[in-house]
């Protein structure tokens, strides 16, 4: 039997496509769950419009769910995303695997992201500069530590 | 909001992502290859959700309408259509004009009577945020560059005609320019037609494919 508990609990398990450190469920982007007899409905937001994971990640989260025995329905909230929705635990992971989690609130600005608030995941240090607005994801900038000379990936607060 | 209308958003987005991704491998550094990169990523994506949107009203998908139609029937600005690559200066100006007057569209749309529009246009609206930081951040870079300004005068009456009506004031405003006369959407740039040959190729290639 499919209950809504045990398909939070697998996706839970699903790791993020492009950030495995991170589930989907970390990252915020499933909203709903739910589960009438077999068949279960998923309401999810991807993170980015152009976030090239968001189909890996409907397929990902359909496959645990039939595994589970259910009838999949993966839906595309209407509902926007924002870095606020990443977990305490996801910050945490993310910040373990050396990606800078995000900082403050959206809307942010060129002088916020230019100022030194932003710590380096390594060293701590808030010696840091923006290196590139743009990184190897629509998610991510690239920032630089010059405590501890180590180029760092820098969530962005969206 | 109408198909059409829509199209005309998607068309644009689409065909500036396509411009943007010129610069990937060639831009004058490689920070500028991620940036435009990513942008262009980010364009294509919007130009994706906007499609899904006409695609609903129109009966068809977001594919279909992106890469089936002639040349003729886009409705994208002539702006957007301009191949600029390798004049960086002219494309940092573009780029600027069109954050510029985008973000007045953008805005405009977060108030629309269609909830489906302005939760779009909401999500869009904080992704361009970083679009707007990196054209202010390369507009002031260049601001005294002679061939930046020339750029600029030139792009300014296709950039007032990828707005429409009392936004084009507030276009001159917020571009802190004069008005002048817009070049209109209808009639497309020359350049259009081997980008669509380009970005319709593989699709046309095997009509129906499936992936």
């Amino acid at each position: 039997m499919v209950t809504a508990e045990r398909v939070w609990e697998a996706l839970a398990e699903i790791p993020d496509p492009e950030i495995p450190a991170v589930s989907l469920v970390d990252l915020g982007v499933v909203r709903e769950v739910e589960v009438e007899q077999d068949r279960v409905r998923v309401s999810f937001t991807p993170t980015f419009l152009g976030c090239p994971a968001v189909e890996v990640m409907q397929r990902l989260m359909a496959d645990r769910i039939r595994a589970l025995g259910g009838k999949p329905k993966v839906e595309i909230s209407p509902e926007g995303w924002s870095t606020d929705r990443i977990t305490a635990d996801g910050r945490r992971k993310l910040q373990e695997s050396g990606f800078a989690p995000p900082t403050g609130t959206a809307p942010v600005t060129l002088v916020q992201i230019q100022s030194a608030v932003h710590r380096c995941p390594y060293c701590g240090s808030t010696d840091t500069r923006l290196e590139n607005l743009f990184g190897p994801t629509p998610c991510r900038s690239i920032r630089y530590c010059e405590a501890c000379r180590q180029p760092f990936e820098q969530f962005k607060t969206l | 909001m109408s198909a059409q209308e829509l199209l005309a958003l998607a068309d644009d987005e689409l065909i500036l992502g396509w411009r943007n991704s010129e610069w990937t491998g060639i831009a004058p550094f490689l920070e500028e290859d991620v940036a435009f990169s990513s942008i262009a990523q980010t364009e294509i994506g919007h130009a994706r959700a906007w499609y899904e949107l006409a695609a609903e009203e129109l009966g068809t998908d977001a594919d279909a309408l992106a890469f089936d139609r002639q040349p003729d029937e886009y409705r994208s600005a002539r702006f957007v259509e301009l191949r600029l690559v390798p004049d960086w200066a002219a494309t940092i100006a573009r780029h600027w004009l069109y954050e510029t007057a985008d973000a007045i569209r953008i805005s405009d749309l977060k108030s629309s009577d269609d909830p489906r529009v302005a939760g779009l246009a909401e999500k869009i609206d904080r992704e361009e945020i970083y679009h707007r930081m990196h054209a202010d951040m390369w507009a002031d870079r260049l601001r005294n560059e002679p061939r930046f300004a020339e750029a600029l005068e030139t792009l300014w009456p296709y950039a007032l005609g990828m707005v429409d009506g009392a936004q084009r004031d507030r276009l001159c405003e917020g571009a802190g320019r004069e008005p002048v006369t817009p070049i209109e959407r209808g009639e497309h740039a020359d350049e259009l037609r081997p980008l669509w040959e380009e970005m319709t190729m593989v699709r046309r290639s095997i009509p129906g494919a499936t992936w």
